[in-house]
């Protein structure tokens, strides 16, 4: 039967249009209930048995409900069918194993994906596991159950009619069975609806009380009413209303709103920033300061913002720091003054009590009280009802002319809310003390464990329990009179402190995929398992489309207990004089196929991630450590790059292979080193290794010419791009020339193979660039060496790489080291991109000093690799069949973005894992030790301890005396902080002493000791008010009475080493 | 943004057709007085008119071969016929292609040795469009054909197939059709002998999934070619009742 469906929409033009769509109507839709008499569910599932029907995702699709679902005394036995605002709010409880048999309308899947991408994704995500037997009924194409929208009504409406409508179809067509179905709504509206029609209906509350072994579900209800309204302040009027969505389209179309995701300040939650095209087309930044001008925007949501009147703009520059400012705030009534405190507190904006967020306001109704004109002329005026919003001006080149101060904005709309679960904890200060009734919901606020998110609002039963855990807790709505956003509890994590909670936590909070691989995925894996041979017919060695190598003396080289073995090398002299020197890198592709699960699976983790106490891997296992990894004497798939070198190692030709090689041996980089450095030793690997060694060694010194950047020192040793090798290593600082080795080799493979695959995907290559740094990035750095007689040329890396090696003090040995890390820091971020999408001046590798790069040495740990493996491999090979995956220029780019972003995840987390086994294992200990000054903070510095590699702030405000001055003051001249007599100062590169401590209180004692943060105090020089007395620090140690033994002090060096990255952050 | 879900897992289309569905076809021979030879075609949403005229006395000497007659084909799209009503003019490059496709497809299937000096002309309108415009330009073109009784070798019947999410699906519409991802192949059969009139594709499609998709759109062609047969056989059936009073 055929339907049409008819609307009206809106092109992209703006014209309006009516747009006519077929809509068909069946009559072979079967159910689901897996024993239904029903003659077209009979058909359907003998269909799904014949043809083994699979879905997309290769999930058998056929009658998933099971003939005894959950039974209740209220309802009986029965089938839950959710509408969509049950999904959107609740879905943290849908996700729970316990809810099954649930029935997934049409209706409900068209409106989530109109609402929420994430939370449709989700719920096809239960979908898939067919253990849950959850059915997607296409009710909107079942001829029984497809409604009209009749005259007058909403589509709402119409959509609510139409669940009522498939609950009853359902209800009917299952009543012989005695399961019934029952619609789970909490629109009171339907509810009543339902009861009319006779549709069984409950609320989801109402529904979870059957439940009784889990009262935490109840917890978990999205808060949807805003019951517990703050009261108690009569004074706040509540955020600003925002504009309508098509009051923001129309303001950023007609270039009066620019819109952007919101970045909060890493150390200041009331500092966030946009970074947006403007309507002339450039790039700028957007300030917005304070609450009311972030107007319950959250990190990561996309906004649309208004510029403010230049008067308004911030004119302090300069990073500022709060410090746990949220501390001392016990109680709701306080808020208004903790905020107006914020608002004055010098480190927000220094000084001037009239800048401050609560004055702007005030001025700005001020200014909207005279300014505020009705709506004119349908255009954007903003909502002015409650007097806050002035009529937004356009902008253009006048008003954006920056003479002082930075570009602020404020808020008026959302584009999009980008809200995740959050890591977080119960407000130890906030947690009501003393006995309650055991059952009744207490509204807490919860603290995330990143500090740009504010504090979250919850209501639990579970409040004993959960002081002291980490929990996940997701937002479901912020709405203007609440000061804070409204959230849910999903699930506890476990005890603060607790290595395997806070594992947890960091991975979470990195967003790393640390889920076992399903199922699905593991069927990719080849059939034969671990008895994976190779097979010259099958891996089409006879068909000549793979090379056999494996007559050559191949061996590879890694650090010691390395597993996942990427790469292995060759290199044989040639009877012209040359070198044949081979780079083989795991075959990965040739197991990983396009667009299967465990493809897709690997896209979306992008990179194994590596902590101290394990490693999340991008692929499994049998893949990365035995059948992909290059060991020795077995025959394993590899994809080789060959060179002909001349003895100066400039390269004569190169081509690239499918190969099969057989690794004679597999050395650590001490092996080597000692092969190399024992003339006794003249076996054919030995004499390959002084090969490559001295070719590694020419390349090397052709690349440092050409102004290749080393910020690497030796005690910590940092690469700015670890390109060749795992995670440096302690072995490597011992042994710089194997190491070096390796990776030169890796170097120069990554650089031909970019050439080649840009040659043949001139528009789909995925490269890795790296932006040379703006200057103004070094403002700071430079500054500071100014007085040390030492100046940087920015100009080029070779420049900068020549001028870093003249840096040398010989007062300070480590001064240079300093100096390179402290350089690293304001360089740019490397990327992933598709060369499609920048022009080839762009391609440059900064860091590098080369055109052109791209990842293809470690496919078994990187997908940018395993996309890198497949271009090239049709690039070198005409018969490759491949499709859009490699071809189309959006979705390349699209797949670096994630690249990146995982990337850059996977570092943090690793840096955190570090930092969190660091605290735990200063826990209870009291350090003194010397240390470095990094960075100048408004109410701080950062202090780097070179021989732990650890980094911390020392506060120079205390935040119990707030409205004490600060005894150093920032001064912007000479960037030190200073203090009021202009005796003492403190600035970049100055020595100090500090004392590391980390409390030994119980975790959940306060707000920092949860935030688990190392506590760093000064002891030399001698600052009054700010530094430890000898006193103090005599009692303190007394007190502790641990001081670290030299047998500790090993192992923190060892801890430290390992991951010596930690200290810098690209 | 997100993408729209072209095939759900359910295995159901947008528009709720199963991959392996055609949309539904209905169609009618001699519809206009005038021309030799009409039929009107709607496949879905897409909808066609097409008259035949000929085969007639050529208007430029010149350019008729001797031997055969000329097939002329025009190809015009209503300014109606999307949602956005836009006019085109008539050297619309898109536009000359899709009738100098149809036009080869024909010159090969009509006996126009039969027909010496002499001219063949088919005109085509599109009233409504919802994908497909060049299956259903031919498959029309076929019924006015045989309507004016111009002597063929076999009927012709085109179908679209393409390939969403690992499945060949069969007779794109619209919002199918348009989709970057989707490859979108026209296959036109002579369906008595299976040989291929016409074999058209302008985005990629993996070399080793071509025969798979090939496979359904024939199938699709077979189907089309009862219906088109159906048709012709109830013009006939008109006729001969006509001329039976």
């Amino acid at each position: 039967m055929l339907r049409s469906k008819s609307f009206v929409k809106r092109t992209r033009k703006g014209n309006i249009v009516r747009t006519v769509k077929e809509h068909y109507l069946r009559d072979d839709i079967s159910c689901g209930y897996e024993q239904c008499g029903h003659p077209v569910c009979v058909k359907a599932r003998q269909d799904a048995a014949e043809h083994g029907r699979h879905s997309v995702d290769g999930v058998q699709t056929a009658a998933p409900l099971s003939c005894t679902p959950r039974d209740s005394e209220k309802w009986g036995r029965h089938y839950l069918i959710p509408d969509t605002n049950a999904f959107i709010n609740q879905i943290d409880i849908f996700e729970r194993p316990i809810i099954n048999n649930v029935v997934v309308l049409s209706t409900v899947l068209d409106e989530l994906r109109g609402l929420s991408m994430a939370v449709y994704n989700r719920v096809r995500a239960i979908v898939r596991e067919h253990e849950r037997r959850w059915f997607v009924f296409s009710n909107e194409h079942h001829r029984e159950t497809f409604i009209d929208r009749s005259a007058g009504e909403t589509p709402n409406d119409r959509n609510d009619r139409a669940i009522r409508v498939a609950v009853k179809w359902y209800a009917n067509h299952l009543s012989n069975t005695g399961i019934a179905a029952l619609m789970v709504t909490n629109d009171e509206g339907n509810l009543k609806k339902a009861k009319e029609d006779g549709v069984e209906s409950c609320r989801m509350d109402e529904y979870l009380a059957i439940f009784t072994e889990h009262p935490e579900l109840l917890d978990m209800m999205g808060s949807v009413s805003i019951t517990d309204r703050e009261s108690g302040d009569s004074r706040w009027g509540g955020y600003p209303e925002y504009l309508s969505p098509v009051q923001v389209q129309a303001g950023i179309k007609a270039g009066m709103l620019v819109q952007g995701t919101l970045q909060i300040a890493a150390y200041n939650y009331l500092e966030g920033s946009i970074y947006t095209t403007f309507p002339d087309g450039k790039e700028r930044s957007v300030l917005i300061l304070g609450r009311m001008d972030m107007n319950r925007a959250i990190q990561g949501d996309k906004v649309a913002v208004q510029i403010l009147p230049k008067s308004q703009w911030r004119k302090a520059p300069s990073a500022a720091l709060v410090d746990e400012d949220e501390d001392s705030v016990p109680d709701v009534d306080e808020k208004k003054k903790s905020d107006e405190k914020a608002a004055r507190d010098p480190a927000v904006v220094p000084g001037d009590a009239d800048k401050s967020v609560e004055g702007r306001a005030r001025k700005r109704a001020r200014v909207a009280a005279e300014k505020s004109t009705p709506a004119a002329a349908g255009d954007t005026a903003a909502d002015s009802e409650d007097g806050l919003c002035v009529k937004p001006a356009e902008i253009t080149d006048e008003t954006l002319e920056a003479e002082d101060g930075e570009i602020t904005g404020r808020v008026v709309g959302i584009v999009r809310r980008n809200w995740r679960s959050y890591c977080a904890f119960l407000d130890p200060n906030f947690a009501p003390k003393g006995p309650r009734a055991s059952n009744a919901p207490t509204s807490v606020s919860v603290l995330a464990m990143d500090r740009r998110i504010p504090k979250i609002r919850i209501r639990t039963r579970q409040v004993d329990v959960l002081a002291g855990q980490r929990i996940l807790v997701a937002i479901d709505a912020w709405p203007k009179e609440s000061r804070y956003p409204q959230g849910h509890f999903v699930r506890a994590l476990g005890d603060a402190g607790d290595k395997a909670t806070e594992t947890e936590v960091l991975l979470l909070e990195h967003d790393v995929p640390y889920q076992p691989f399903t199922k699905s995925v593991r069927a990719d894996l080849p059939s034969e398992g671990a008895n994976w041979v190779f097979d010259p017919d099958r891996d089409l060695v006879t068909a000549g489309r793979r090379t056999d190598l494996r007559h050559l003396n191949v061996c590879s080289i890694d650090p010691p207990g390395c597993t996942d073995i990427d790469d292995a090398l060759h290199a044989v002299p040639l009877p012209n004089g040359n070198f044949q020197v081979g780079v083989h890198i795991a075959d990965v592709t040739n197991f990983v196929k396009p667009n299967t699960a465990m493809d897709k699976e690997a896209a979306h983790r992008s990179t194994t991630v590596y902590l101290v106490d394990r490693r999340i891997d991008m692929l499994p296992e049998l893949l990365g450590t035995n059948l992909c990894s290059l060991m020795s004497n077995v025959d394993r798939l590899a994809f080789s790059c060959i060179w002909e070198l001349d003895p100066d190692a400039n390269i004569v030709n190169v081509t690239f292979h499918k190969s099969v090689i057989h690794s004679k041996a597999s050395l650590t980089y001490e092996e080597a080193q000692n092969r190399m450095d024992d003339p006794s030793m003249q076996d054919d690997i030995t004499k390959n290794i002084r090969n490559l060694n001295m070719l590694a060694k020419k390349l090397r010194k052709r690349r440092t010419d050409a102004g290749a950047l080393t910020l690497s020192s030796p005690e910590v040793r940092f690469r700015l791009e670890n390109d060749s090798q795992d995670p440096v290593d302690v072995e490597m600082k011992a042994l710089k020339e194997t190491n070096a080795l390796v990776e030169e080799f890796m170097l120069l493979a990554n650089i031909s193979v970019a050439q080649k695959i840009y040659e043949s995907f001139p528009d789909s290559a995925l490269l890795r660039r790296h932006p040379q740094p703006p200057p103004q990035n070094f403002d700071n750095l430079q500054h500071a060496l100014k007085p040390l007689g030492i100046e940087l040329e920015t100009g080029s890396s070779l420049a900068l790489a020549q001028s870093l090696d003249r840096a040398v003090l010989p007062s300070d040995p480590y001064f240079n080291n300093l100096l390179r890390i402290l350089t690293t820091r304001c360089m740019m971020q490397a990327q992933y991109f598709c060369s499609g999408t920048c022009t080839p001046e762009e391609f440059r590798h900064y860091g590098l000093a080369t055109g052109i790069y791209t990842h293809f040495t470690s496919p078994i740990r990187r997908y940018a690799d395993v996309m890198v493996h497949r271009l090239l491999h049709a690039a070198i090979d005409r018969q490759v069949v491949f499709g859009p995956e490699l071809t189309d220029k959006v979705k390349m780019s699209e797949q670096s973005d994630v690249l990146n972003h995982r990337h850059r995840m996977a570092q943090q987390a690793s840096r955190s894992s570090v930092e969190l086994y660091t605290n735990l294992f200063f826990k209870g200990k009291t350090v003194e030790e010397p240390g470095y000054v990094t960075q100048i903070l408004q109410n701080g510095f950062g202090v780097l301890i070179p021989s732990y590699g650890i980094e911390g702030v020392v506060y120079t405000s205390d935040k119990d005396k707030k409205d004490v001055p600060a005894v150093l003051q920032y001064d912007q001249e000479s960037h030190t902080l200073v203090s009021a007599d202009k005796s003492s100062s403190v600035g970049l590169f100055q020595r100090v002493r500090v004392v590391l401590q980390v409390d030994d209180k119980p975790v959940s004692a306060n707000v920092s000791s949860m935030r688990r943060k190392l506590g760093l105090r000064l002891t030399e020089p001698q600052i009054p008010g700010v530094s430890m007395t000898p006193e103090e620090l005599g009692a303190l140690k007394a007190a502790t009475g641990k001081t670290l033994s030299k047998a500790d002090e090993d192992q923190v060096v060892e801890l430290v080493t390992k991951h010596p990255e930690q200290v810098t952050t690209i | 943004m997100s993408r729209q879900e072209l095939l759900s897992p359910e295995g159901l289309r947008v528009d709720g057709r199963r991959a392996n569905e055609l949309r539904k076809i209905s169609c009618r021979a001699s519809v206009l007085d005038t021309a030799d030879g009409s039929a009107y075609f709607e496949q879905g949403n897409t909808k066609v008119l097409v008259a035949v005229y000929g085969p007639r006395e050529a208007r430029q000497k010149g350019l008729v071969p001797h031997d055969k007659a000329l097939v002329n084909v025009e190809f015009n799209v209503a300014p109606f016929s999307t949602s956005e009503r836009r006019k085109r003019s008539k050297s619309d490059k898109r536009l000359l292609e899709v009738s100098a496709f149809v036009k080869q497809t024909f010159e090969s299937v009509i006996q126009t040795h039969v027909y010496p000096r002499s001219q063949i002309n088919i005109y085509i309108q599109l009233l409504q469009h919802d994908g497909g415009t060049l299956e259903a330009c031919i498959n029309a073109a076929t019924l006015a054909l045989v309507d004016a009784g111009i002597s063929m070798t076999d009927y012709v019947c085109a179908c679209t197939g393409g390939f969403i999410d690992e499945t060949p699906v069969l007779d794109l519409n619209f919002v199918e059709e348009s989709s970057i991802e989707t490859p979108d192949l026209t296959v036109a059969i002579l369906p008595r002998t299976g040989k291929v009139a016409l074999l058209q594709m302008e985005s990629r499609l993996r070399s080793d999934k071509l025969e798979d998709v090939m496979d359904l759109a024939v199938s699709g062609c077979k189907s089309i070619h009862k219906k088109l047969d159906q048709a012709v056989m109830a013009a006939a059936t008109d006729l001969s009742e006509k001329l039976g009073h």
